[in-house]
């Protein structure tokens, strides 16, 4: 167990190197000239060359990757080209919005996803289940943007219960503290603030956890389908077990194990998601981060979000495919 | 044996049409491609009319008063009719699919059994490629690629295509995997046939159903792909009537009531994507049973 821990840990090296490599590889094959957008277009060829000198774009590509990578270990991202903030600043004053914006769409997923699916499972072909499974066969074949921009306009414009875009009411005062402006304002004991962010936070959420939510209820009922058919259910039910107990005590437990992988794999889902989410809802998060660096060709930005979600995803995977050894002991790695 | 395939195919058709929702799926796609086809001939008006007829914009549909005759599904803020619009997408997006889809088949199928027939280090260099690939949420790696080869809808394609190659070639190499062991590529090496006759004539046409199956769920994930690039501004560019494109010029109406513009291609999407899932999956369970999870 501990040794398929450090061996899986190791595995990622390589990976995240090649991610690095391929995001500089690709970004600097990009065209554009990023100086100039930078200079714009009266600028001197010797303010160019200056500018070029002081970030090293003269150097050859393999020099540039080299010094950029040993700077990355290091945790310096560089400057943004447009901003000239540090990347590590701009990436870490949206992060926390772009996570708190998951961890809510993985929850509304995670909870009405597996109770969903369990319903359906217990009562098989009844007009609950086929709903129940219509609602999610919609749901994996909606596109988020979509579904964003119709909850916004029912729920925000038309019946005007919740906000459309942003984070928060710019009239509630605020103080910052981890950047997870849930947790802020829980901390900092600021009622109006808490409900003004969680307000904000619905719709997104809701947008953005349902094709993942269609997902583990599909996945949770046909799991929970196997487990009921199975000798040990009988076993249980021949006791004299009541429905209730067999259902709750036994074959929830056993059938959400691959429930878990399902919620796993979907983070990467979501991360593509947020890009759009946060697009259609203003979210100042790290998704529309790497949309506006890639219009502005902001090399160091661009690459410096592309480094985080991949990270992300990475350890995400890694944590599903630990946390499934754990839930289900049947499964030996060598 | 001409007879005896026959009678397969008979029954692969017998069991498709048993799946309810298989036949839904091609119904909604066949549906589609047949406006798609007749373009011109279905839609009431013209696409991108110009010059704009502005006088028109954001009139509402069959539903209100207001309405104009001719255009059921109303208008967008430069006087175009919805309904045309979409109808024209669809050519773009069926296109988009089934050309991104052929790029993943084509390189997928490549990687794909070069690393399951030949296994060893060819088998592991490619598969830590797809692994790096992997690392990238799709939506991600899409954008990234359009940020090098430029935004467009023919960048948006090859994009997209790029993005799905790594996961056709995984399918591709399990397909491989699997026959290589069989008995009859065992003969075949006995006997002397050569590697590219047994790769052309055996593994390839038996590795045919995994690449329909998912063939077809990830054209259903191209053509969301295509429009969420069109969306965010990536992909098709305006006035084309892409689908995604559309959403995203209309979207800032709504706040004025006018929904319909922002409302109607998002439920032209979800039935192009809801047809080919639900294809899929009926391909899939009548394709290949041990498919089927």
């Amino acid at each position: 167990m501990k040794w398929y821990i450090i061996k899986r840990l190791l595995q990622i090296i390589p990976v995240i190197l090649g991610v690095t490599l391929i995001a500089f590889a690709l970004i600097h094959l990009a065209p554009g000239d990023p100086v100039r957008t930078m200079l714009g277009q009266h600028a001197t060829q010797q303010e160019i060359d200056e500018i070029r000198t002081k970030y090293g774009l003269d150097q050859p590509l393999y020099v540039q990757y080299f010094i950029w990578l040993s700077d990355v270990i290091r945790g310096d991202l560089g400057r943004s080209i447009l901003t000239r903030e540090h990347v590590t600043t701009e990436i870490a004053a949206r992060f926390p919005n772009t996570i708190e914006l998951s961890i809510a769409a993985m929850m509304f997923a995670t909870i009405i996803g597996v109770v969903a699916g369990i319903i359906s499972a217990t009562k098989q072909y009844s007009i609950a289940d086929y709903s129940m499974m219509g609602i999610a066969l919609f749901g994996i074949s909606m596109p988020v943007f979509w579904l964003g921009i119709m909850l916004m306009m029912i729920f925000g414009v038309f019946l005007g219960w919740l906000p459309i875009g942003g984070r928060i009411d710019l009239l509630i005062p605020f103080s910052r503290i981890t950047g997870f402006m849930v947790v802020d304002s829980i901390i900092t004991g600021n009622g109006a603030a808490l409900i003004s962010v969680l307000r904000h936070l619905i719709l997104p959420a809701i947008a953005l956890g349902t094709i993942p939510m269609a997902i583990i209820a599909r996945t949770t009922r046909s799991s929970m389908l196997e487990v009921l058919r199975q000798d040990f259910i009988r076993t249980e039910r021949a006791k004299g077990l009541s429905e209730r107990k067999v259902i709750y005590k036994h074959a929830i437990r056993n059938a959400l194990v691959p429930v878990v992988t399902v919620i796993g794999l979907n983070f990467g889902l979501l991360l593509s998601g947020a890009i759009l989410t946060e697009t259609v809802f203003s979210w100042p998060g790290v998704g529309r981060l790497v949309v506006d660096a890639v219009y502005a060709r902001d090399y160091p930005l661009v690459i410096g979000c592309i480094l985080v979600f991949a990270l992300v995803f990475v350890i995400v995977n890694l944590i599903t495919d630990i946390l499934y050894t754990y839930i289900d002991p049947r499964i030996h790695y060598e | 044996m001409a007879r005896k395939r026959e009678t397969k195919t008979h029954e692969l058709i017998r069991r498709f049409r048993y799946n309810k929702s298989a036949v839904f799926g091609l119904i909604l796609i066949l549906f589609l491609v047949f406006i798609a086809i007749f373009a011109p001939f279905v839609a009431p008006q013209d696409p991108t009319p110009s010059p704009p007829e502005l006088e028109k914009s954001l009139k509402p549909g069959f539903w209100s008063n207001e309405s104009i005759p001719g255009y059921p599904l109303g208008t967008d803020m430069m006087g175009r009719d919805v309904l045309s619009r979409i109808i024209h997408g669809s050519r773009i997006s069926l296109t988009v699919g089934f050309i991104a889809v052929g790029i993943a088949t084509a390189v997928g199928i490549l990687i794909g059994v070069l690393a399951g027939y030949f296994g060893g280090w060819v088998d592991n260099v490619l598969m830590r490629i797809t692994d790096i690939l992997f690392a990238f949420p799709s939506l991600l790696l899409a954008i990234v690629i359009v940020a090098v080869i430029g935004q467009g809808l023919d960048k948006a394609m090859i994009a997209i295509g790029i993005v799905y190659s790594p996961q056709m070639a995984r399918v591709m190499r399990g397909a491989v995997l699997y026959i290589k062991e069989m008995e009859y590529i065992e003969a075949q090496k006995a006997i002397g046939s050569s590697n590219t006759r047994i790769i052309f004539r055996h593994v390839l046409p038996n590795s045919l159903s995994p690449v329909i199956v998912y063939g077809t769920l990830m054209m259903a994930g191209a053509i969301l792909d295509a429009a969420a690039l069109g969306f965010l501004g990536l992909g098709a560019q305006p006035p084309s009537p892409e689908w995604g494109a559309m959403l995203s010029e209309s979207r800032f109406y709504i706040v004025s009531g006018s929904w319909w513009a922002a409302t109607f291609p998002g439920i032209a999407i979800v039935i192009a994507v809801l047809g080919l899932n639900l294809l899929g999956d009926g391909l899939r369970d009548i394709l290949d049973p041990r498919l089927k999870e």
